[in-house]
């Protein structure tokens, strides 16, 4: 696997492992096989290790938890340093980068050996989200996804019997919330420095992101356009206001509060309502699958395939062995008692039928939302345009620039971004021929 | 005779030879292979395969200069360093002329004392610091709700996050230059000031017409150091905002967004172009800065 490096690289990586250093743990013990799990995931997977242990007599693994804010780095730099894990949790965001660097082994022969482990028992967006050219690269750990949390009590108050299923449904109850609202608080938190709901509610107008097989933006789209429309006029009808999640200092106590009594965010959410709002305030909110553009309302409206995947790296010698935790951590009784530990979502569908999840009405709006999602487009340089449309919408709602030239200069942005990627395609394509 | 001089040209020469190379692995090295990078694009891609990389020449530093980010980086550091810089002196100043006064006691203890937090670990500091700030349990706002005054959201608002961490870092840092200080004070011969109370000067004159002309080389070195230091920005915003440089980027300092190029994006030409300019500030400021200084001598 010794692949030459230009010098200007190797400089690259002596730099970039002198900055890793601090973090550098001691060897793992010989043998051990190495799991890196990141923030509160790698804390509380150590306790799922030695019922693995048990069943797996003479292997040991050694878990390494890394914090979420230095994951991605830490992962890229070990890469560089050669000093990869065999087995490690990644964000499925993260996953075309990796591919792209070669870095991760195609599991599809360890996949058509496990019979217990069927791509038909997951949510097929987020399978969706490890399947790149080459083969399927992590099979989902847990999964998240966003849906809508409403105060149920203010919308029967406004005279609406349940939470909106299309945009037209959507819309007449902002307004009705509006109406009732007192001075000051407004119908929805739309906070403008997240790059989700602008592109969720592309997701559900059709709209590809990217065209030309990730060369070029394709935020003018007549989809996107829609969209991005809909986006911008709940922030100018009122609905919501131009705030960023920095400038929202208590988002429980507010929503507590009716400061705004609709919101789009994710899982993580629910165990902080269940933390931060009283006992007796758990009932005045709900969750529900997204609206859909509509007219008529089939099925909920896409959201975002979230979650982290459980990927082997190339380096790795003991594929197998990490193949058989992957295995062991993907079935259903696992993947329930993570759910007990940890409160992140299942990823096999077949665990969502206990009863823990089935009783749970907060679970439920993600059990019918997870059928209905769609993964980023998958090219490493998502990241860095998703940032961009952030920050072109928010000038759009702060600084007075037209949707029309932000949508176009957003189109600028991921076509600077993506110039690498079409040289790297076209090179590759002109060496095909 | 001339054989001999050149015998001690080179003798010379091999006297300063280690320092030298030491300067050239250490120093020229690097800036130059940093230089080179940042003409590349070396990213992501160049880690994953051969030469998927090219020379763009100043391509990265035509975008860096379109782009609003890094300018508002560069104003950013440069409020950090221009109220930073002056207030963590004029701490050190007042705390070594305190603590130099024939009045003062117990000395040594309140040299330790205020020198302790410049040899604290910063990521210590900062997780007292992001206690005192914290907006709702934070003693800073209990204390100001005590004189009436509204709580503020210290690291959470835009508009106070900088000045935040300007307080912090003048607390962090001021002790280094309070020691130089002492030192510099202490070398000020009492004679001096003897002769000027003799001659009917007041404490204030004394202290702008003898304290601050005989201190001026101290001053200029703590100036220098100082003013270096605070340029290079990066911790404080990094273990203060977890790593983003928020709220909207109101903390993000140009290493802050060097290292979020480099490690975050891997876009390491990008990042070595902005390690470039940095140093272009960094040498023009010390430049400015010595200049100034000797300019006021004459």
């Amino acid at each position: 696997m010794a692949r030459p490096r230009h010098a200007l690289t190797a400089a690259a990586a002596a730099f970039a492992a002198l900055a890793a250093a601090p973090g550098c743990g001691r060897e793992p013990a010989a043998g051990a096989l190495r799991f890196w799990a990141f923030g509160r995931e790698g804390e509380v997977v150590k306790e799922l290790m030695p019922e693995f242990e048990r069943r797996n007599p003479g292997l040991r693994v050694e878990v390494q938890q890394v914090p979420w804010t230095a994951a991605h780095e830490k992962l890229l730099t070990a890469f560089v340093g050669r000093q990869t894990p065999d087995i490690v949790q990644i964000g499925n965001t993260w996953i075309p980068e990796f591919v792209a660097l070669d870095a991760l082994e195609p599991l599809d022969p360890f996949l058509s050996r496990s019979p217990a482990l069927a791509p038909g028992d997951y949510f097929p967006g987020i399978w969706d989200t490890n399947v790149l050219p080459g083969g399927v690269f992590g099979v989902p750990w847990y999964v998240d996804t966003r849906v809508l949390f409403y105060r149920g009590d203010l919308l029967r108050e406004a005279g609406i019997a349940g939470p909106p299923r299309t945009w037209e449904e959507w819309r007449a109850a902002l307004a009705a919330l509006r109406a009732r609202g007192a001075p000051g608080s407004f119908a929805m938190l739309l906070p403008t420095d997240e790059w989700a709901q602008p592109v969720i509610l592309g997701f559900q107008t059709g709209a590809e992101l990217l065209r030309d097989g990730g060369r070029h933006g394709a935020f003018r789209a007549p989809e996107f356009r829609r969209a991005a429309a809909f986006y911008v006029s709940l922030f100018r009808e009122g609905f919501a206001p131009p705030l960023s999640n920095a400038q929202v200092s208590n988002v429980y106590q507010q929503f507590d509060g009716g400061d705004f009594k609709m919101w789009i965010t994710g899982p993580w959410d629910v165990g902080n309502f269940r933390r931060y709002l009283p006992p007796a305030r758990q009932e005045v909110w709900s969750t529900a699958p997204l609206p859909a553009p509509g007219p008529d309302a089939l099925a909920p409206g896409l959201s975002l395939a979230g979650g982290s995947s459980l990927a082997v790296f190339r380096a790795s010698r003991r594929k197998d062995d990490a193949w058989r935790l992957v295995e062991y951590l993907s079935a259903p009784e696992q993947q329930l008692r993570f759910y007990a530990l940890s409160g992140d979502l299942p990823a096999r569908t077949a665990a969502w039928d206990a009863e823990v999840l089935r009783d749970d009405s907060k679970a439920r709006a993600f059990a019918l939302q997870l059928r209905h999602v769609r993964p980023t487009p998958k090219v490493p340089e998502w990241e860095s345009i998703a940032q961009r449309v952030a920050e072109r919408f928010q000038e759009v709602l702060h600084g007075g620039v037209t949707l029309e030239a932000g949508l176009e200069a957003l189109d600028g942005d991921a076509d600077q971004i993506l110039e690498k990627r079409r040289w790297l395609l076209d090179r590759r394509n002109a060496g095909a021929r | 005779m001339r054989a001999e001089a050149r015998r001690e040209a080179l003798s010379g020469w091999l006297f300063v030879a280690p320092a030298l190379a030491v300067l050239a692995v250490f120093f020229v090295g690097p800036v130059a292979a940093g230089f080179l990078l940042g003409l590349t694009d070396v990213d992501l891609y160049a880690l994953g395969g051969v030469g998927a990389w090219r020379f763009v020449g100043l391509r990265n530093y035509g975008r860096l200069l379109a782009d609003p980010i890094f300018w508002q980086a560069l104003r950013n550091t440069f409020f950090f360093v221009l109220v930073g810089g002056p207030l963590t002196m004029a701490a050190a100043l007042g705390a070594a002329l305190l603590l130099d006064a024939k009045a003062t006691r117990l000395k040594g203890l309140f040299r330790t004392v205020l020198f302790a937090p410049v040899v604290t670990t910063l990521v210590a500091v900062a997780t007292v610091w992001r206690f005192l700030y914290n907006p709702r349990a934070g003693p800073l706002n209990l204390f100001l709700s005590f004189v009436g005054l509204g709580p503020v959201n210290w690291l959470g608002d835009a508009q106070w996050a900088m000045p935040s961490l300007v307080l912090m870092a003048v607390w962090k840092n001021f002790g280094y230059g309070m020691v130089l200080f002492i030192a510099g004070l202490q070398a000020i011969p009492e004679s001096l000031h003897e002769a000027a109370r003799i001659d009917g000067a007041g404490a204030w004159t004394r202290f702008r017409r003898i304290t601050l002309p005989m201190l001026r080389p101290t001053l200029l070195f703590v100036g220098v150091i100082t003013t270096i230091g605070y340029f290079q920005l990066f911790a404080e915003p990094y273990v203060m905002t977890g790593g983003t440089g928020g709220p909207n980027n109101a903390t993000l300092s140009v290493a802050l967004l060097m290292y979020k190029q480099g490690f975050r994006f891997w876009d390491m030409g990008a990042g070595a172009a902005i390690a470039f300019l940095l140093f272009l500030v960094i040498l023009g400021a010390s430049t400015l800065q010595v200049r100034l200084q000797k300019g006021s001598d004459a």
